[in-house]
């Protein structure tokens, strides 16, 4: 064999040792930086303990907290209670956020619901195009979580702790399995707006490697300006331009390899490489002329307008791409005041396009290979706030997934009667999680990384079960 | 390549064993003499005390493992007797029901460790305190010789490695300044020292370096990361908190060389200090630097024990080299620190004045005294005036309700509204509104109403006392203009009203069940004598630098050690618990720790003696023996080179092109950023303007740093967001990077004005421009074969500008710099592509 010129060890090597052989695995990845570049990357994990159903994910993140109430859990008990007060017995004890200690009022919904599919599911009718495919969705209305304020129950959701710097989901995903995109990124976030004004802050730790090797971290795909930051070349710089400088840049640092014996060189060449090619291949994702009319109206959406929907058809190009990890975030869910009117943009902005979605990789065959995931990061009170809108409540929420080997056209856990909290088959964040990595052939437990002493796990220390009821 | 080829799944298993088995027994694998904290320790720490550990709650079997007496006392193994012992009974066993660590652990010991178990039980299962609990001792080292040297050496004779030469001149100016300052050396510099045949021309060169301001910038950086200092608050609306004047604090303290201990004791208690000042009182903005919220239906109490959370963690990190986090919720598994430790450590900030939710004070003015005076003397002067605008409020309130019942009764039309008025749209709106809301009863007008309608009579109607008015109002204003552009620091403010801090069960901060503790000291560290009354921010601060304390000259000195060689003595450097690595060379940073502490904490002395070792100064290219002996230059036979951190990379490329405005300190500053990075951010939604003129070109470290978007091009290059404490950066080699020294403006203007440099200081023909630009950006001549690459690169450029004026004109528009008027613009388009090249090199930006 080649004698091992360990200069071709990076430094970071050492942070992926553990006594599992990820860390082994990951010492062999760095040993050859070009297989994990310019070429499809090979994970970390070599051979799956499981089987692998979902070979990547598409996370629809509704952030702000959509109302279960007004989306997927039907409450004809809170409608009857509408303007009574809130049961003691509900709330006494129990974490609020802006109605700590004030008067609870039962809220009832604010929209009618109807049954939808073959198994007559029950959801808001305000989301008709959810309901042509609900026959293809698994519902459940039984999570919960452990943040109440925005910006961690957000960490909470993504990295699987409160406490800033942890690897977000798309990261532990990609850091373990790799990336089949050839020129682009393994993790890829998209953001849009909604109409109702109540856009709350997102930060890019949502979706930042935390201790693992900031290669993992992900990229965000823009609608306005450089669709990856820096992409665009200087102006004045043609493409012709720009590759001669780029294989000026190459051959003067091969140059000074040969002198230096050092491995990052290598690292760098192949870096400014797949950066070059980056540099037509987004562009090239980002051009949605040659989709047609029909698609464009499949999901409702103009190319460049910025909006969920026009996200959604990113997301299946960058899933037709081999993008390992694509997670969209659309704002405007925080209906601490007229979730009426509130609930309506959003059925707008996201029911046909979810539809879409859905419609459009079964017809590409992605579908049964693909995990879909819609939720927000907490669910909202049935008591009323100000008289027209719900506060942010972490006791129940109601989320769906599809795709991938989940069960379809069924409903998983339930609230109580009023949808203050989940009651049966209660699932948590970390819950969902393990369910998630074990679609993707992970076994959560042993899925760990080395940091300040302990082996970190996105599924946390406490105990999380994958969902078997909802798999299939 | 494909991933299974046999040779790469030869090579990882070779790696494996590199990466697992001691140094010194490359050839017998395991010691003959075991010894506990270098062999058995890190195996049963990670396998065993998870389960069997110092965590009394989460404890099988009511074994522990982690203490002798107690392991002895379960029976867990007879010392000398190997067959009798029922720890390895249990980790050989066949059967999956009793075997350890059990299979649902996912953790599995290697035949290594099961049999460096064996042999220390053999050998009488003796233990040892942890090594970085119990005191350094210092080594003797000979009088005239380097410590660092010769305990170096020592174990180069023991693992078999010689040192290295010493690297040439250019590399070493280069290495010291990039070390410690920051900045590449201009080639004058380089020459002189080349040329210098003084016997001692490294010293002199080090003193000279030792005294440059920008020491204490570069030296800055990595304690802001570890402090994580930021411009902003971090959670949710991530607004902006006035906190510079501490990062300034900072810098000085490192130039002034500043006692350690001093600059510690500042930091956690300058506001207690005997003899407390301005200076000391910016240094405890330490305590403030802590992520907080302004979300609305944030609640206190969840914030309250955030917030204790996280200073706990950051003096665990900052001085202790301890992960304290997981203590929140119970005993750490691994170490001796228990959940009371936790929250006692906590119960010492619990006198910290602070809003918990909501928006920061201004914080403390940062003004000399005279300053500071003038703004007492200001704000008397607005009390005088507003005493006497307070006593004629009753009248003007008055006077107001007659003239709101006249323009009632009267009907009377505003001033603005009438036909002809000659009023401002503005003020035509304003007159409107004021109207509408006179209909309204004066007691049900809400929230901004009244003050409406009461500005209006004042400012538009009445006359009355105008005087009085016009002297507050005058007042308020000189005071303000005074007041607002002053330099502010949220800083330590200590109140006898201190927080209740309870143990809160499993980390709940709803369950306020769990006991009320008082501030005291990890309970497993040496302790001061009794104070006879509780503990104060200034003990904890006393006992973090005080002799006894075995973690923080060592937790110190192993950062300063990455500094200067890119991976610290222990390679874990936020950890130097029973999860962390025992260095293998623990005399070395043992006699560091010792050495600093007994200088007085003097941080120059112990930045001199390292970098003035041979072991620094020795050439960084490995030769094959001591790559296959100690591939990752643990015993350091040589140098290492990195890549410079996110800062210093766009020093690099400032200077060398010339632009970089050396100022210090002040306001953070914003260089370009894309549009629209800043768009997720809402409450409010902001914009980001980049600084015009001399802040434009400051140094990294003076940037704008946004918690939760931090500016791109150095999250990049892996600068932390300083959310939470970090000691060790990331050192990532990513697309990204090639995209920000391509595309970003900063990058693309710092090339165009290095352009302008070549064509403008350089007189020669193309060859000795290149020459020039090569000397500038690497301090070298261009070889042979660099120029072959570089000439027709030139010369097709040339000829791509001379052909199109447009994209000429386009490509030098590009940042705020003036453009020589003088220059041929398609040469200067062309050399920019040159500078370019030259900014983008791995070589610019890796100090070697």
């Amino acid at each position: 064999m080649n004698p091992i010129t360990p200069s071709q060890l990076s430094r970071r090597a050492f942070l992926g040792t553990n006594s599992q052989g990820l860390g082994a695995v990951a010492l062999a990845s760095l040993l050859n930086p070009r297989l994990l570049q310019s070429a499809p990357s090979h994970g970390l994990l070599q051979n799956l303990p499981l089987p692998q159903k979902a070979k990547r994910v598409i996370w629809l993140t509704m952030a702000g907290g959509p109302s279960h109430l007004e989306t997927f859990d039907p409450k004809p008990k809170l409608a009857e209670m509408n303007g009574k007060p809130m049961p003691e017995s509900f709330t006494k004890g129990q974490q609020l956020a802006q109605l700590q200690g004030r008067p609870l009022t039962c809220f009832g919904p604010q929209h009618p619901f109807a049954k939808f599919g073959k198994n007559q599911v029950e959801i808001c009718a305000l989301f008709p195009q959810l309901g042509s495919v609900i026959d293809d969705i698994c519902l459940i209305r039984s999570m919960t979580t452990d943040a109440i304020n925005h910006d961690p129950a957000h960490m909470f959701m993504n990295t699987g702790s409160q406490i800033a710097g942890r690897p977000s989901m798309g990261a532990w995903v990609t850091y373990g399995l790799g990336s089949e995109a050839e020129d682009l990124p393994g993790f890829v976030v998209l953001t849009s707006l909604g109409k109702g004004g109540q856009n709350q802050p997102i930060a890019v730790r949502q979706w930042s490697s935390g201790f693992l090797p900031s290669k993992y971290q992900g990229v965000q795909l823009r609608s306005k300006g450089d669709p990856v930051l820096y992409l665009t070349n200087p102006p004045g710089i043609t493409r012709q331009l720009q590759g001669g400088d780029v294989a000026a840049i190459n051959e003067l640092n091969r140059q000074r390899d040969l002198l230096l014996a050092d491995s990052e060189i290598a690292t760098r060449v192949a870096q400014y490489e797949m950066a070059f090619k980056m540099q037509a291949s987004v562009p090239e994702l980002m051009d949605l002329s040659g989709e047609g009319a029909k698609i464009l109206e499949l999901y409702g959406c103009q190319p460049g307008d910025g909006s969920f929907a026009s996200n959604c058809l990113l997301a299946r190009r960058l899933a037709e791409r081999g993008t390992r990890f694509i997670q969209l975030y659309h704002k405007d869910w925080d209906h601490h005041g007229g979730v009426k009117e509130g609930i309506q943009f959003k059925a707008q902005e996201i029911d046909r396009a979810c539809m879409a979605l859905i419609t459009d990789l079964k017809q590409r065959g992605m579908f049964d290979d693909t995990l879909i995931v819609w939720a927000g990061e907490f669910g909202r009170t049935p008591m009323s706030q100000g008289g027209s809108g719900r506060d942010h409540h972490n006791k129940a929420m109601s989320i769906w997934l599809a795709g991938a080997g989940v069960k379809r056209g069924v409903v998983h856990g339930a609230t109580d009667e009023l949808g203050y909290a989940a009651v049966e088959n209660v699932t948590s964040v970390h819950d969902l999680h393990a369910t998630m990595l074990h679609q993707l052939g992970i076994q959560h437990e042993a899925f760990s990384f080395k940091f300040q002493g302990l082996d970190a796990r996105l599924t946390g220390v406490e105990g999380a079960r994958v969902i078997k009821d909802i798999l299939s | 390549m494909n991933m299974h080829s046999p040779l790469i799944l030869h090579m990882i298993s070779v790696l494996f064993l590199i990466s697992f088995v001691p140094l010194q027994s490359a050839d017998t694998p395991i010691p003959s003499k075991i010894e506990f904290n270098r062999d058995v320790r890190p195996i049963l720490s990670d396998n065993c005390f998870y389960c069997h550990g110092n965590d009394a709650s989460h404890r099988k079997a009511k074994l522990r493992l982690d203490v002798r007496e107690d392991a002895l006392k379960q029976e867990a193994f007879v010392p000398g007797k190997v067959d009798e012992s029922a720890l390895i009974e249990r980790i050989v066993t066949g059967d999956e029901d009793e075997l350890m660590p059990p299979p649902d652990s996912h953790k599995k010991l290697t035949a290594e460790q099961k049999e460096i178990l064996k042999r220390w039980i053999a050998q009488g299962a003796e233990y040892q305190q942890h090594w970085a609990y119990e005191k350094p001792v210092k080594a003797a080292i000979p009088v005239g010789q380097n410590g660092v040297d010769v305990l170096v050496r020592q174990r180069l004779a023991q693992v078999g490695l010689n040192a290295s030469l010493e690297a040439d001149r250019r590399t070493l100016i280069r290495r010291l300044y990039a070390d410690l300052l920051g900045l590449p050396p201009r080639p004058e510099e380089v020459d002189a020292f080349v040329k210098d045949s003084r016997s001692d021309a490294y010293a002199q060169l080090l003193e000279r370096v030792l005294q440059s301001p920008h020491y204490g910038e570069r030296m800055a950086i990595g304690w802001l990361d570890v402090v994580r200092y930021a411009d902003t608050i971090g959670y949710h609306s991530d607004n902006p908190r006035n906190v510079w004047p501490y990062r300034d604090w900072v810098i000085q303290s490192f130039n002034a060389n500043k006692r350690f201990d001093r600059f510690t004791i500042e930091q956690v208690a300058g506001d207690l200090m005997p003899g407390a000042n301005q200076e000391t009182r910016v240094g405890s903005a330490f305590n403030r630097l802590l992520l907080s919220t302004e979300e609305g239906g944030a609640q206190a109490k969840d914030y309250e024990q955030r917030m204790l959370t996280d200073r706990v963690r950051a003096i665990g990190a900052a001085w202790l080299g301890q992960t304290t986090g997981c203590a929140q919720c119970h005993d750490h598994k691994f170490d001796p620190f228990t959940q009371r430790d936790f929250y006692a450590l906590g119960a010492f900030f619990a006198d910290i004045k602070e809003p918990i939710v909501g928006r920061r004070e201004d914080g403390m003015v940062v003004a000399p005294s005279e300053v500071e005076m003038k703004l007492r003397e200001l704000d008397a002067a607005l009390v005088v005036t507003q005493k006497k605008f307070d006593a004629i409020v009753p009248q003007l309130n008055l006077a107001q309700e007659q003239w709101e019942d006249d323009v009632l009764s009267y009907e009377v039309i505003l001033p603005e509204l009438r036909p002809g008025s000659k009023a401002s749209g503005e003020e035509k709106q304003t007159a409107q509104r004021v109207a509408a809301l006179l209909k309204k009863p004066a007691k049900d007008r809400k929230g901004q109403e009244p003050v409406l309608v009461q500005n209006y009579f004042r400012g538009r109607v009445t006359k009355l006392f105008k005087a009085e008015r016009d002297a507050f109002a005058a007042a308020q204003k000189a005071r303000d203009d005074f007041y607002n552009p002053l330099p502010k620091c949220l800083v330590s403010m200590s109140t006898p009203q201190k927080r209740t801090v309870r143990l809160l069960p499993r980390g709940d901060w709803m369950n306020e069940s769990g006991e009320i503790i008082l501030p005291a000291l990890p309970h497993y560290l040496p302790q001061p004598a009794s104070k006879g009354r509780e503990l104060t921010r200034l003990d904890l601060a006393e006992w973090l630098v005080s002799r006894d304390n075995p973690l923080t000259a060592r937790t110190v000195m192993n950062r300063l050690w990455k500094q200067f060689f890119g991976m610290g003595l222990s390679k874990v450097l936020d950890d130097l618990g029973a999860q962390g690595e025992p260095p293998p060379n623990q005399a070395l940073l043992d006699w560091l720790a010792c050495e600093f502490m007994d200088s007085g904490w003097d941080m120059k002395h112990m930045v001199r003696l390292i970098t003035s070792s041979a072991t620094y100064r020795q050439i960084a290219k490995p030769t094959p023996q001591q790559l296959s002996v100690d591939p990752y230059n643990r015993e350091h036979a040589r140098q290492s080179p990195f890549r410079l951190d996110a800062e210093l990379v766009r020093d690099q490329a400032l200077a060398i092109a010339g632009l970089l405005v050396p100022k210090m300190g002040g306001p953070s500053v914003k260089p370009y950023q894309p549009d629209g990075y800043w768009e997720n951010l809402n409450f409010p939604v902001r914009s980001y303007d980049a600084d015009l003129g001399e802040s434009q070109y400051r140094r990294g470290l003076y940037t704008w740093w946004q918690r939760s978007f931090l500016h791109p091009s150095m999250l990049a290059f892996d600068a932390p967001s300083r959310e939470e404490c970090t000691a060790e950066r990331n050192r990532s080699n990513i697309p990204q990077q090639a995209l920000v020294l391509l595309n970003d403006p900063t990058y693309v203007e710092a090339a165009r004005a290095f352009a302008a440099r070549i064509l403008t200081d350089c007189k020669g023909d193309n060859v000795a421009r290149i020459q020039w630009g090569w000397q500038q950006a690497l301090q070298r001549a261009p070889e042979a074969n660099e120029l072959k690459i570089i000439m027709p690169l030139f010369n097709e450029r040339l000829a791509a500008y001379r052909a199109d004026a447009k994209a000429t004109e386009s490509l030098l528009k590009v940042g705020h710099a003036p453009v020589p008027s003088a220059l041929d613009k398609a040469e200067l388009a062309a050399w920019t592509h040159i500078a370019r090249v030259l900014l983008n090199l791995h070589e610019t930006i890796t100090r070697a």
